[in-house]
């Protein structure tokens, strides 16, 4: 049991409270949910939760935490850590053992558990995980997924009451979100444990969530059941989304619940286009009806003839015994957003990099184009780093590696000067694309939308032919994907190409028009974007499971269509 | 296999190694060590590192060499090398600056060197074989925390240089291409800021996952009275045994009893910690067999020492070829038989 009563947490040196005057209780054996836009404090609940805060990042808090009958106040995170179980955002930064079974037992450890119970409860949890096949590997040899249930493994072994989770599922492929998502509805149902979770993927999430707590960025919450509270949040995800526009009360929160409400909705769809174009009956006018609106609103986007700039033949990345891509062939065209999906580890990000040039690259050849008058297309791999940006640009999976200098205005400045721009180019570029950037403001302080859209204008300052971007949606909120997805579209359609690898289907059917699937280092499929996420059953965004027939992707979809039958 | 067994192993070879000069004997258990270590080993990091204690032994030698020939005492024998030698200052007695290389002079630096190195890779052989974070796992309780703490430490560095290598990739992204004090400190500074907040994140998680959790209501005051009592001791011990003029139970009684007291603290101070350890290494009989190998090679040339020490020591004046003794010859077989996986253990995790 978690209980809030008026709790108030002021950071030092800061302008206003994280948390005002939050009071809530979560019974045992719910699973909560705490949602808000990028920077309300939901990590900040969340440590206050399990006594970080106040005991390990300093600050004030004003109220009263009691978890499970022992109030923070007297109790450090230590004291707490056989009831509490805490899992970070970044799971490698929590790793203190070499390997994934040590790792597993370390808490148990420090809890002077009978070594024949570590024993059992270790297996316990590599089953429950999946991961009896890892069980000696090093921590550091393992995909992100990998790791994340590693780190979910390793508080569940020592039975806490209570699991904290800040953004479970952010690095997980759609599958291995589901299976950890499974995990975890297991553990609450089945053992009464009561979760507290984060997370801005709420698309994923929200139909286990038995409460959700939502925060204002003004650092008040609300909270109460999911449907009640999701109904005029300012972040929801595409199904609550879809709820509002077509009006259903209360806010249906799972597929199932969502497709026998949305007959009707389906039948106007559909009857009104085939009323209008009178054709066969069936699923071809479906197919036909949705794909005419869709090409009616996207035809003001491909302005230019398109021309291919990026074309990569037969890639192949070795690192020592392990074949991450595997005889890639590869063609990008001017005014393409093409997305780049696949399992956890399937060489998504070796094949950015190989792209790009700087990683490694065992065999093939990768030609991009250069911008006008920079002759024929050439590998950037031969290039010197300042040449090769004019061609391609890679925003990698960590963006504030770019980032070395203390100010934003700085480091605008210097991107001016690196390239030859005129000044001021890269700050015009950054509040093109998010607002309220301060120049004076060191770029660690910045929120993870705002540190991404730096980067990103650093690197779009150069006008790359290609932009490749790994996994750029973690931790930004919807509003900010949005801001993603508009630059995105932007750039591509001043004749460039875009490249991105995500997990997140939602960002995908949202921005790219193509998608790529890459499974074990091959590409093993290629095409349009409704092609591929409508037939597969994990990569389907919310939309288009619920309207399925009907082959609309986004809430904006179906918003277009639904204007075009009037 | 216990890391012990491995540590006990290499320093009884590093023992039977300080017994002799003759370079034959050293070199038969230089191989030995190098043919164990390749045959045992297994693919982390820490194994990895052998080569560079391989490459630490030839710079050892080669330093020694030429520290003989700049500024070594120059011993009378067959002149290889006529160097004239450098006059000095008179404040400078005693120091000769280079001077007629005898072949007996750079036999006994060779030797030296020689020594000296098969003692580095005899730590580094123990560094290879047993991973050095399970061998302070082994540590008793009351240094759990201190232990933990140098684990970490140790995993820093190399973290550390994958991080400058990730930051220096990914800034040529924009183009930017670190160079001189600019370019060190465009790295430094993310490199740096990168680790404090990895250490911040690593802290915060152990700190929630119960690191250095008492018990509650357990706080022991012997303990500290019994610190004080063994530094009292251990000072006063020390006084006594290098004075000679104290009376002589003030040396090493005191420190005994010294000791003492720090034993009995760590065990008091163990009792408040409650930890277990999960699947500790078992010392088994491979591990006695390993650890036995060392100690028997040790006795051997201890034991031929003592009783025949010239075949230890090859004569230099007048100049004689090395010999191989018998006993020096089975010194080097005892300390190869780890090699064989005869002593592996069957079950799958023995070799972990």
């Amino acid at each position: 049991m978690i209980l809030f009563d008026h709790v108030t947490v002021t950071y030092p040196d800061a302008v206003r409270a994280a948390l005002t005057d939050v009071t809530f209780r979560v019974p045992e054996g719910e699973l909560c949910l705490v949602i808000g836009p990028t920077g309300a404090g939901k990590s900040t609940l969340l440590k206050a939760a399990c006594g970080l805060v106040p005991h390990f990042t300093g600050g004030l808090l004003e109220g009263r935490v009691v978890v499970e009958g022992r109030d923070t106040r007297d109790h450090p995170p230590r004291d707490l850590a056989d009831v509490v179980g805490v899992v970070v955002q970044d799971p490698a930064s929590g790793f203190v053992t070499d390997t994934v079974e040590e790792e597993l037992a370390y808490t148990m450890e420090q809890l002077g558990l009978a070594p024949s119970v570590m024993r059992t409860r270790v297996e316990e949890v590599l089953d429950l995980l999946g991961l009896a096949t890892l069980r000696g590997r090093p921590l550091a040899d393992l995909s992100g997924g990998e790791q994340q249930r590693v780190a979910i493994g390793s508080v569940l072994t020592s039975h806490p009451r209570i699991l904290v989770m800040d953004e479970p599922t952010s690095a997980l492929d759609p599958a291995a979100a589901e299976d950890v998502l499974a995990a975890l509805t297991r553990l609450v149902h089945d053992l009464g444990m009561t979760v507290l979770l984060a997370e801005h993927r709420l698309e994923r999430v929200v139909q286990y969530a038995d409460r959700v707590i939502s925060i204002a960025s003004d650092g008040t919450t609300v909270d109460g059941a999911p449907a009640a509270v999701l109904a005029d949040s300012v972040v929801a995800p595409p199904i609550v989304e879809l709820a509002r526009l077509a009006a259903w009360h209360p806010v249906p929160l799972s597929v199932r619940d969502a497709r026998r409400r949305a007959a009707p909705l389906r039948e106007r769809l559909v009857g009104s286009t085939a009323n209008r174009r009178p054709s066969v009956a069936g699923d071809h006018v479906v197919r036909e009806s949705a794909v005419t609106v869709l090409a009616e609103s996207a035809v003001t986007v491909l302005a230019a003839p398109a021309v291919t700039v990026l074309a990569a033949r037969d890639l192949h990345v070795r690192y020592g015994r392990t074949h991450a891509v595997r005889g890639v062939d590869l063609t990008l065209s001017s005014g393409q957003v093409v997305a780049l999906m696949g399992r956890n580890g399937s060489g998504k990000s070796s094949l950015l990099w190989a792209l790009q040039g700087s990683g490694p690259r065992t065999a093939g050849q990768v030609l991009i184009a250069g911008p006008p008058g920079a002759g024929p297309k050439a590998d950037p791999a031969s290039m010197r780093p300042r040449d090769a940006r004019l061609r391609v640009a890679l925003v990698p999976q960590n963006p504030q590696d770019l980032l070395y200098l203390d100010t934003v205005a700085a480091e605008c400045v210097a991107t001016d000067a690196q390239i030859g721009a005129a000044p001021g180019a890269t700050r015009t570029l950054l509040d093109g694309l998010t607002t309220g950037v301060p120049d004076h403001a060191h770029p660690r302080d910045l929120s993870e939308g705002q540190r991404l859209a730096l980067v990103l204008a650093i690197q779009l300052a150069a006008r790359p032919c290609v932009l490749l971007l790994d996994e750029p949606t973690r931790g930004l909120d919807y509003a900010a994907k949005r801001h993603l997805a508009a630059a995105l579209s932007r750039h591509a359609a001043a004749g460039a190409a875009v490249l991105l690898s995500s997990h997140d289907v939602e960002f995908v059917a949202e921005s790219a028009g193509r998608v790529l699937v890459m499974a074990d280092g091959e590409l093993v499929a290629d095409g349009g974007v409704r092609d591929i996420l409508v037939a597969s059953p994990t990569f389907a965004p919310q939309v288009a499971k619920i309207l399925h027939p009907v082959e609309l992707l986004t809430v904006d979809d179906v918003r277009r269509a639904l204007a075009a039958t009037r | 296999m216990h890391p012990l067994a491995w540590w006990v192993w290499a320093l009884g070879l590093a023992v039977a190694v300080t017994r002799t000069t003759n370079p034959a004997v050293i070199a038969l258990i230089l191989a030995s060590v190098v043919l164990v270590v390749l045959a045992r080993r297994e693919d982390a990091p820490s194994a990895r590192a052998f080569r560079g204690f391989l490459v630490l032994g030839g710079c050892i030698v080669a330093i020694r060499v030429l520290f003989y020939a700049v500024v070594g005492i120059k011993t009378p024998g067959v002149v290889l090398v006529d160097i004239p030698q450098v006059a000095l200052p008179s404040w400078a007695v005693g120091v000769e600056l280079f001077g007629p290389i005898t072949l007996t002079g750079l036999l006994v630096a060779l030797y030296g060197g020689l020594r000296l190195a098969t003692l580095v890779v005899c730590f580094g052989a123990a560094n290879a074989l047993a991973n050095p974070k399970r061998a302070l796992r082994s540590l008793p309780a009351s240094l759990h925390q201190i232990g933990t703490a140098i684990v970490i430490a140790v995993s820093v560095t190399p973290q550390l240089a994958t991080a400058a290598a990730g930051i220096r990739r990914a800034q040529r992204l924009r183009g930017h291409e670190p160079r001189g004090v600019r370019g060190l400190l465009s790295t430094a500074v993310p490199v740096l800021t990168d680790a404090l907040s990895r250490s911040l994140a690593l802290a915060s998680s152990m700190d929630s996952r119960g690191y250095a959790r008492p018990l509650t209501g357990r706080t022991d005051r012997r303990v500290s009275t019994l610190v004080v009592l063994a530094l009292v001791a251990a000072s006063m011990g020390t006084y006594g045994l290098l004075d000679g003029t104290s009376p002589r139970w003030l040396g090493v009684p005191v420190l005994v009893i010294g000791a003492a007291a720090a034993a009995t603290a760590s065990i008091l101070a163990g009792r408040q910690v409650r930890r277990t350890r999960y699947r500790p290494d078992r010392w088994g009989s491979p591990e006695l067999v390993v650890a036995g190998c060392g100690v028997v090679a040790a006795v051997l040339l201890v034991a031929a020492t003592a009783t025949d020490p010239a075949s230890l020591d090859p004569s230099l004046s007048p100049l004689g070829w090395p010999q191989v003794p018998p006993v020096a010859l089975l010194c080097a077989v005892v300390a190869a038989i780890p090699a064989t996986r005869v002593f592996r253990r069957s079950a799958a995790r023995g070799a972990a």
